[in-house]
């Protein structure tokens, strides 16, 4: 009795605390708390002169035979490759490395996938659970318990829900703890769930691909790659982004001796290893898809079969693409009329072995369904959508929902914030969220409270002032993170999330050549306090009322539950870690047989019904876009194949692959500005946004004059984070010009012109 | 325009961006090393050439410097080791092919024969020594009778001390600047320059300074000829020798080569000494400690400016 | 039995996997590597080529590293793998300015540490950690003795390199181009 009234006693003065806050929530750095990590210890050795004097020789490696093996699938990315933690006798993490029968990874991780043991060891983690309070009048974080900050949430949520209803909760997410936050919140009753990786990332493509076959190309995509003859890129830089899968099939694609072309205005590395490489003009593709289109068409190069059994709106594309010639695309994107007609005709020689991939990060410049639309129509003139060397046809398997209740009805949804803007959004738009959390006029913000697990909002989205704003009109903020990113700084509660190779998640149940089901288990003890985040949603679940929908007591049920539905159990799978089954369907079409797209009317649509009912163009066009002004130059931002955009920045592991990002400058640029080499210089956009740091340049013939290019995911400013502090530059915070594509809410980003600073501009920087 | 990086991986101390795995340990080494070998090989020269009363400066007093200036050395050689407990592996095997390990040796050998030489005049030079225990006075009798055969024994070891301090850094073929032969008699002529500079400096015979005077000059004249060879030998070399000599000609160590070794070091003092040969008075601290200072310095520049030297690819 | 390892540079995309794949599998101290990536960029925009190189030691058939070592430290294993014995090294640095391509360095415990082709997994008949983790599968290695091993064919039938032969290391890990 006396122990629950203390609890209910120190519940109710956090409570207060919280309250305290409304006005403003400030940026607090965790380090405050002398939480701050110890040294690096990671790989560190016994110091001093060497002992022992006498020892035997060294046997490297001779621990391996006392090694085991835990099976797991990696979180450092979407990929999702399946490996195993190798853990010594005293619960010690020392390697992982994939599983041989994982088709995703083929027994080989990525860089990212090897150091993910950097995200275990790394000592910057968040241990326990923080809570907002105000102390000697300024905002920081006491550490809590468990017990305390669940049931602070809780209460805020119940608070939420009777004032508001349960519709004012949303969730922003990425990775695996997003689908245990999104089972508690659709229980709680709201459906105004949200990732980054729609609208700031893979969302156009999507949604340009399903107006045209009827579905998109999914992740991991259905390229394929390993058997294709011509492989065009454009704007997807394979090799930089390290999907396992696909730069292991680019690389397979070499050695059969495929045509690569790739249009990128950088010399990317997949350029590098390209026959016909296409030094694009900036934000012209479009221009270059219709032109190819041109030529296909009329010098009857495409797939004529193909196209009039499975596709219809020919007619239409025909007359529509008739003026542009290689030479209209000439004046437009600096390429010349025979490389676009000898590119068009390799990949017409190679069809329907030949991909137009799509790429994954899309959202460029506001047009970007239409410019998917085009690759996706171009895949369909030279048939390749259904054909070996092509794109297949996924087939996975669906693993039964564990039993729960109903999910009760939401009175409205992220849908009914649309107002008639973005209609083929099929999942929420992160902006329309963030929009929606802040009041306008007398009119009260429709979303209260927020959770966000797994991602730093801070850097994943480029509309700052937007995200400041609504932060501060919320009435809770929960983070859940293994990690004390940016965001945290701005939650009420911070919960500590241990990593996945600390934990049980959802089966990954992957739907590609053939079905497969990966388990990841705890490979050690969750370090600290932390927790999975399974745990997390079912503790606030029971204290929300909602034990119905969590009724287990460890997750390993729900999972040994839903693999004995298959055929398969949890025992079965810590042995093995990877079961693939055997595919039903063809991956193929099959000559003779006919095949429903899941459109409309069962066929490709060439020419988009959908669209043009909805108002928009039916057919791709090109639009000019803005040009940098003299002094300017267009920022385009890509990957490291060494870290996953800003999560893995403070992996120690990683770091030291790679510490930093630097600026690529063209030489002649360089010699214009009188910039050296390894010189730092702090950037600056056309609205005046200044980098928070000064990054390191590189002159480099890779890059255009006109643009420059920084790998994403730097520049981190939370002080916590030991080893990416202060490390280079943050892209997200000199994109201030956002481009909206008005089909589905995508955030165009490549609209933003930098200039440089030699000297400090003295910027204040919150951390 | 040509762009090398290095992607990942490659920030190591004292590797990256450039080597500088030896630090003052080593220059310090190699020229305690050669000024022991210098006045160790004049004791012994003398000696067989019967001058023991002629130049008593070179076979008796200066050789006090040699054991302590061996010791002194070794220890610079024991700091700049890394794995430091191991250091009697040095002494576990001999391996021909490495510079390192027959150095180890030699001095293994010349420390104390050198000590030896001392003691067989201790009792000239402090007056009174007693060594209290008859088995050592029967040892000193011992080592006196056999002064000759350690003198053999010592000018062959010294010759082979001086090279070797040329010949430890010449046998790195990876670092272009050193991979020169000339390498192994400059670096002897330069001990002996400097130990020749050392008994000058202690000799209170006015005829033994005049001759030491003279050798002094001519192992100038000698080491300046190498030096010359040196540089023309690099220049005509491959690509990455000519680019491993042009740091002392217009690279980043073109001032302190010229100035403190050529100039200060070995042009300036032996001026000096000729103008006293005229007949002018200079205190012949000057010229000794300018040769001193030159030869110290000359290996610190050979030793960091060697470093920075490699093949590119 | 001679051990040599081919890299292909169309296949490395530079990801440097085979450095953290070696970093985790050899406990190598962090700040520090047994192999590395070099990118190296020729010509003038829009006409320009990059070569990306996984680099490490190239256990030389004459080996300048094993003949300068005082100790013995240094020395030639069987199958030509050139392997540094802790104990028995004094870290002297002797074979880290003998390397032509400073692939040692000296450990934080003092002794000299470097590539040792993973021959505690070699000797299992397992791949070395960096070849075994390649997702480009861009790196051989095997007996060039042995007349039908994957890298004797690869070298066979494919133009190669290899880094600054001037030296007269007569280095064995070869690039394809």
């Amino acid at each position: 009795m006396h122990q629950i009234s203390d609890v209910c006693q120190t519940m109710n003065e956090s409570h207060n605390e919280l309250f305290q806050m409304k006005t403003r929530r400030d940026f607090i750095k965790i380090s405050a708390l002398g939480l701050g990590a110890a040294a690096l210890t990671a790989g560190a050795s016994k110091m001093g002169m060497g002992f022992p004097l006498l020892g035997s020789e060294n046997e490297p490696g001779s621990e391996e035979n006392t090694l085991r093996r835990v099976p797991t699938y990696c979180e450092v990315c979407f990929w999702k490759c399946a490996g195993w933690a190798h853990v010594t006798e005293d619960g010690n993490i020392i390697k992982i490395t994939g599983n041989d029968d994982d088709p995703q990874c083929n027994g080989r991780l990525c860089p990212r996938g090897t150091g993910g043991v950097g995200m275990f060891n790394d000592p910057d983690r968040l241990k326990t659970p923080l809570i907002r309070v105000v102390k000697d009048g300024e905002q920081t974080y006491r550490e809590a318990s468990w017990e305390e900050a669940l049931s602070l949430i809780a209460s805020k949520m119940s608070d939420l829900r009777s004032k508001y209803g349960p519709e004012s909760m949303a969730l922003f997410m990425h990775g695996a703890p997003g689908t245990h936050f999104s089972h508690l919140l659709k229980a709680y009753g709201t459906l105004n769930l949200a990732a980054p990786s729609f609208a700031q990332c893979r969302g156009p493509r999507d949604v340009g691909f399903e107006a045209t076959f009827g579905e998109s190309v999914s992740s991991p995509e259905v390229t394929d790659i390993r058997d294709t003859r011509c492989l065009v890129l454009i704007g997807s830089h394979i090799g930089e982004n390290m999907h396992n899968g696909q730069v292991q099939e680019m690389s397979q694609a070499i050695d059969n001796g495929a045509v690569i072309i790739t249009v990128d205005p950088r010399l990317s590395t997949a350029a590098s290893k390209s026959k016909y490489w296409l030094p694009i003009k900036p934000s012209t593709d479009i221009a270059l898809l219709l032109s190819w289109i041109h030529v296909l068409i009329y010098d009857d190069l495409y797939n004529k079969e193909y196209v009039s059994t499975y596709a219809e709106g020919f007619d239409e594309l025909k007359a529509y693409v008739k003026k542009f010639t290689p030479e209209w695309a000439y004046g437009i994107t600096t390429l010349k009329p025979d490389l676009i007609r000898n590119t068009a005709r390799e990949m017409a020689n190679a069809a329907p072995s030949v991909i137009i991939h799509p790429g994954r990060h899309a959202a460029w410049y506001g047009d970007d369904v239409q410019r998917s639309r085009a690759m996706a129509i171009l895949n369909a003139l030279l048939g390749s959508w259904g054909n070996r060397g092509g794109f297949f046809f996924k087939e996975g398997i669906k693993l039964p929902e564990f039993p729960h209740p109903e999910y009760p009805k939401p009175a409205w949804t992220w849908k009914d914030l649309l107002n008639g803007k973005y209609p083929m959004a099929n999942e929420a738009p992160t902006n329309l969220v963030i929009e929606s959390s802040i009041p306008t006029g007398d009119q009260e913000a429709k979303i209260k409270g927020w959770i966000v697990a797994g991602t730093n909002l801070i850097s994943a989205i480029p509309l700052k002032e937007e995200l400041s704003k609504a932060m501060q009109s919320l009435e809770l903020l929960v983070v859940v993170d293994t990690m004390p990113m940016e965001i945290t700084g701005y939650a009420d509660v911070v919960l500590p999330e241990c990593t996945y190779l600390e934990r049980y998640d959802d089966i990954r149940a992957t739907s590609h050549r053939e079905p497969t089901l990966c388990l990841r288990m705890p490979a050690v003890e969750a370090k600290n306090q932390t927790k999975p985040a399974w745990w997390i949603a079912k503790q606030l679940g029971e204290r929300l009322g909602l034990g119905a929908y969590f009724n287990y007591t460890d997750f390993s049920e729900v999972l040994d539950w839903q693999l004995k539905q298959v055929g398969s159990s949890l025992d079965e799978m810590k042995r093995i870690g990877v079961k693939k089954l055997s595919r039903e369907s063809s991956p193929y079409l099959e000559p003779g047989t006919s095949h429903t797209f899941k459109t409309a009317s069962g066929k490709i649509q060439l020419y988009s019904h959908e669209l043009a009912e909805a108002g928009f163009d039916p057919l791709p066009a090109f639009t000019k876009h803005p040009e940098p002004e003299e002094g300017f130059y267009r920022l385009i931002y890509g990957r490291a194949p060494m870290h996953t955009f800003s999560r893995t920045a403070n992996n120690p592991n990683l770091v030291a692959l790679m510490p930093e990002n630097s600026v690529w400058i063209n030489p002649q640029v360089a010699k214009i500005w009188g910039i050296k080499k390894d010189q730092y210089v702090w950037l600056k956009n056309q609205d005046g946004a200044v980098s928070n740091f000064a990054v390191k340049v590189r002159i480099t013939e890779r890059i255009r004059w006109d643009s420059v290019y920084i790998v994403h995911g730097f520049g981190h400013h939370h002080k916590p984070l030991h080893f990416a502090y202060g490390r280079g530059v943050n892209d997200t915070e000199l994109i201030t010009n956002v481009m909206m594509d008005p089909i589905m809410g995508g955030t165009g980003m490549r609209g933003n012109f930098i200039t440089f600073l030699t000297e400090d501009p003295g910027k204040e920087v919150e951390a | 325009m040509k762009e090398e990086l290095f992607v990942s991986g490659r920030n190591i101390p004292n590797i990256d961006p450039y080597l500088n795995i030896w630090h003052w340990q080593i220059p310090v080494y190699l020229f305690l090393g050669g000024l022991a070998a210098g006045i160790l090989f004049f004791a012994a020269l003398f000696t067989i050439m019967g001058k023991e009363k002629e130049m008593p400066a070179a076979v008796r007093t200066a050789p006090i410097i040699a054991p302590i200036a061996l010791i002194l050395g070794l220890f610079a050689l024991f700091l700049d080791l890394k794995h430091k407990l191991f250091f009697w592996q040095l002494y576990t095997t001999i391996r021909i092919e490495s510079p390192m390990s027959w150095g180890a040796w030699v001095l293994m050998a010349i420390t104390p024969l050198s000590m030896l030489w001392v003691a067989s005049y201790v009792k000239e030079l402090v007056p009174g020594w007693n060594w209290k225990y008859r088995l050592l006075e029967n040892f000193e009798t011992f080592i006196i009778k056999y002064r000759l055969w350690m003198a053999w024994m010592i000018i062959v070891l010294s010759v082979i001390l001086g090279i070797y301090t040329g010949i430890l850094l010449s046998a790195f073929n990876a670092r272009p600047l050193w991979n020169t032969s000339i390498l192994g008699p400059l670096f002897l002529v330069s001990g002996m320059s400097t130990g020749a500079a050392t008994i000058l400096l202690m000799s209170k015979s006015k005829e033994e300074r005049r001759t030491m005077s003279w050798i002094d000059l001519l192992l100038i004249v000698v080491e300046i000829f190498f030096i010359t060879h040196l540089i023309m030998g690099m220049k005509a070399g491959s690509q990455v020798q000519i680019d491993a000599v042009s740091l002392f000609l217009g690279g980043q160590f073109t001032v302190s080569f010229w100035v403190f070794v050529i100039l200060l070091g070995l042009v300036f003092p032996a001026i000096l000494e000729i103008v006293e040969r005229l007949g002018y008075h200079i205190p012949v601290v000057i010229p000794v400690v300018l040769i001193l200072l030159g030869g110290l310095m000359f290996r610190f520049i050979m030793v960091e400016a060697g470093q920075i030297t490699r093949y590119l690819y | 039995m001679r051990y040599a390892m081919a890299i292909d540079t169309k296949k490395c995309v530079g990801c440097s996997d085979c450095v953290i794949a070696c970093q985790t599998e050899n406990n190598v101290p962090l700040g520090f590597c047994r192999d590395w990536v070099t990118e190296t960029v020729d010509g003038t925009y829009p006409n320009v080529s990059i070569e990306l190189r996984s680099e490490r030691c190239n256990h030389c058939d004459n080996s300048p590293c094993v003949r300068c070592c005082p100790t013995g430290a240094s020395h030639i294993e069987d199958g030509g793998i050139v392997l540094v014995t802790q104990n028995k090294c004094i870290g002297c640095g002797a074979c880290i300015q003998a390397c032509p391509y400073e692939a040692r360095y000296s450990h934080p415990d003092g002794y000299v540490d470097k590539c040792t082709f993973c021959i505690h997994r070699v000797r299992k008949g397992d791949k070395p950690a960096c070849v075994a983790v390649c997702p480009t599968r861009c790196m051989y290695f095997g007996d060039l003795e042995d007349p039908n091993s994957e890298i004797t064919n690869v070298l066979k039938n494919r133009k190669f390199k290899a880094l600054a032969p001037e030296a007269g290391t007569n280095p064995q890990i070869y690039y394809l181009i």
